[in-house]
């Protein structure tokens, strides 16, 4: 009887051991081929963003937008692309075990990551490893290096190979604000943040900062960390006593839509106001979107848009993954396409080295004549920098959907 | 105004931990040993009502019954399976497995149920009750968990002080041999404080989940720590500690978000129980152990 208690738990312990091996490992490897014949090789790109865990709905939207532009661009033959994406489940430790695995495969463009935290890890790998890389939503000045702070110091010194297609924080933060002042949306301000989250951060203040020089009345600010972000039952009561109107949440929307359940329970209705973290907050599992109407948020894409590029694009997704697409969808459609333009502008082909592809291609994001029209927005410029310049839209939940303001 | 509204949500807050905190001490004060999966349970609980909600469409106190069900079971499993083996081992191995246990269920949560954040519906759909025209908000949740909590102290008082099993358990609590020598059965005992234990964590989750509906894998795990340290705090092994430690860490922890810091919050939480444990080496309410020699 006790050797089988043994045997028991031996197994239990094996058991143990795989299933917290199956947890690591990498679960998706999703590699969009190209194989139509009488072209040549493909240029291997790779793209690193959370497919599980709490960010998932962004790593999922990127894989999903940039495998279907991949397959677009290898149905019109010449310059071909294969993609191949890694899980990181938004960790910078397993981001960087991702990238290195993308690097053995052969990866010539990376696609950056998808969430700021774990890109700020692997854009300084790709910048030793000159590796072109354009980030579709990893939005911190610190994946791009070369920012100020706000004592004016440069910490990070620029990553010449590293782009974003999407707004840096700072822009977000100072856009809100202006967005808030203009269009007159809140008296009393109030702002809970993450201030364990370098996105989040960054975005608060550079809001604060923005707020404070147009006037802005921010009231109260809380914070919360990723350990705590469970009740926010207090930090909605001060904000409620201090008779906020308005509350910024410069956070991503897995704690937004405990905040906006809380704040319901309390019966507090104040307007809120999100930035691209929010995007994703309508899709999530079995959540009531009546709790989100009237959310506004600043977003450069919108799926209801009623151009033709978007409507082809927002119907073609849908028919493929069954869901509408949200910004970062958009975000990645336009990188793979811009990569795209990019290399055809500089006769870039796949028997080139990765290094060789990648001064090419900074040549071409810097130089004065290359602009994109994509579906996050029109005329798009990189400058040296590596910051991108579009408009934000201002957008704002009615009925479960995202409508232009 | 705010000051009750804090406080309120403070001992709302506090009776969850209260009742996870019942599970580890009940477990300490009868197996010696700190059963570090028990925050886990809480999730599958939690999993295993909103399963029974939105996909089977049972009703809410069902689904709450059902998921008590499967966690006693899986209590039960994982006494019989993963610390039974080591009753004679050391303390230090049936910790590990105790750690090694809270991996194995949030990986296999992942597994089945995947990553993304699934949203709990409130097991009761009410609307908040609005006191003095509106300035204090009370909302259903609070109310049903504190009086869930005092409800299953007062139960469970009852059950340790006169049912014969109840007796037996805290025989096996003061001298486990001695009571074995008394005819009782040292292992029943023991796999019957993991089964209320663990049904226990399937209450808690839900009513945690209804108050915070967002459900990861990993939901358990901070709760697990914070309800581990009322445990301690209110004296570990000892029934009415669990309950004190839970709602005092509760209101510290709401009320230093207010009044002190949101970034410091956990941190006060953690300094107070170590002066608490300076001043007061067995917490609050825990009896004086003296060693046998």
């Amino acid at each position: 009887m006790k050797r089988n208690f043994k045997i028991t738990s031996m197994v239990m312990a094996a058991a143990m051991a795989l299933t917290c091996l199956a947890g690591c490992g990498t679960s998706n490897q999703g590699s969009t081929g190209s194989t139509s014949e009488g072209t040549s090789a493909p240029i291997k790109i790779g793209g690193i963003g959370p497919i599980t865990g709490g960010a998932a709905i962004y790593g999922q939207a990127v894989k999903n937008a940039a495998e279907m532009a991949v397959e677009e661009i290898n149905a019109k033959g010449g310059l071909q692309f294969e993609l191949k994406f890694e899980d990181d489940e938004n960790d910078a430790e397993k981001s960087v075990n991702a990238y290195n695995n993308l690097k053995d495969w052969g990866m010539q463009i990376s696609l950056g990551t998808v969430t700021t935290q774990p890109c700020i890890a692997v854009s300084t790998e790709i910048n030793a490893d000159r590796i072109f890389a354009l980030t579709p939503s990893a939005s911190s000045t610190d994946v791009i290096g070369g920012q100020p702070d706000k004592n004016g110091n440069v910490t990070i010194q620029r990553k010449d190979n590293m782009f974003q297609m999407c707004f840096t924080d700072p822009n977000q933060g100072v856009a809100s604000a202006q967005y808030i002042k203009t269009q007159n949306l809140g008296t009393k301000i109030a702002v809970i943040y993450n201030n364990s989250d370098a996105y989040s951060t960054g975005i608060y203040q550079k809001f604060q900062t923005k707020a404070d020089e147009l006037g802005l009345n921010v009231v109260c600010v809380k914070t919360f960390t990723d350990d705590s972000a469970n009740d926010f039952t207090a930090q909605l009561n001060e904000i409620k006593a201090a008779g906020a109107d308005l509350v910024f949440l410069p956070i991503y929307y897995t704690p937004a839509s405990l905040i906006l359940s809380q704040a319901n329970k309390m019966q507090y209705a104040p307007k809120f106001f999100g930035v691209d973290g929010m995007d994703g907050i309508l899709t999530l599992d079995n959540f009531d979107t009546a709790l989100a109407e009237g959310v506004m948020l600043l977003t450069p894409f919108t799926a209801d848009a009623e151009d033709e590029l978007t409507k082809n694009f927002v119907a073609k997704y849908k028919e493929k993954y069954n869901e509408t697409p949200n910004q970062f969808a958009a975000d990645a459609y336009d990188c793979v396409y811009v990569i795209y333009n990019a290399c055809l502008k500089e006769g870039i082909d796949a028997s080139m080295s990765a290094s060789d592809i990648c001064e090419k291609l900074i040549a071409a994001f810097t130089a004065d004549d290359f602009t994109f029209d994509g579906l996050t927005g029109t005329g798009m410029k990189w400058s040296e920098s590596g910051e991108v310049s579009k408009e934000p839209k201002g957008m704002v939940i009615k009925d479960g959907v995202y409508v232009g303001m | 105004m705010t000051f009750i509204s804090n406080l309120i949500n403070g001992i709302s807050l506090g009776s969850v931990y209260a009742i996870i905190a019942l599970g580890y001490t009940m477990v300490y004060g009868i197996a010696k040993m700190l059963n570090f999966a028990h925050g886990d349970v809480i999730m599958v609980g939690a999993y295993i009502s909103f399963c029974a909600t939105t996909y089977l469409n049972l009703p809410p106190v069902v689904s709450v019954l059902l998921a008590m069900a499967v966690c006693t079971v899986l209590g039960v499993v994982i006494e019989g399976l993963a610390y039974k083996p080591l009753r004679k081992a050391s303390s230090l191995a049936v910790l590990i497995t105790a750690i090694g246990v809270s991996y194995f269920l949030q990986n296999v949560a992942l597994l089945i149920w995947g990553s993304a954040p699934k949203t709990f519906s409130s097991i009761v759909p009410l609307d908040s009750i609005a006191l003095f025209g509106g300035k204090l908000i009370i909302t259903v949740e609070s109310i049903v968990t504190v009086v869930a909590c005092i409800l299953i102290m007062i139960l469970l008082t009852l059950f340790t002080k006169k049912t014969r099993m109840g007796k037996g358990m805290r025989a096996v609590s003061e001298d486990k041999d001695a009571a074995e020598l008394m005819g009782i059965n040292v292992n029943v005992s023991i796999s019957v404080t993991f089964a209320i234990g663990s049904a226990l964590a399937a209450i808690a989750g839900v009513l945690l989940c209804s108050a915070y509906p967002v459900l990861v894998p990993t939901t358990g795990s901070m709760p697990g720590i914070k309800a581990f340290t009322a445990a301690v705090f209110g004296g570990i092994g000892s029934i009415p500690g669990a309950m004190v430690g839970g709602i005092l860490l509760g209101i510290i922890e709401i009320f230093s978000k207010s009044y002190i810091s949101t970034a410091l919050s956990d941190a006060i939480v953690f300094a107070v129980l170590i002066v608490v444990l300076l001043v007061k080496p067995t917490g609050i309410l825990g009896k004086k152990i003296m060693e046998k020699v």
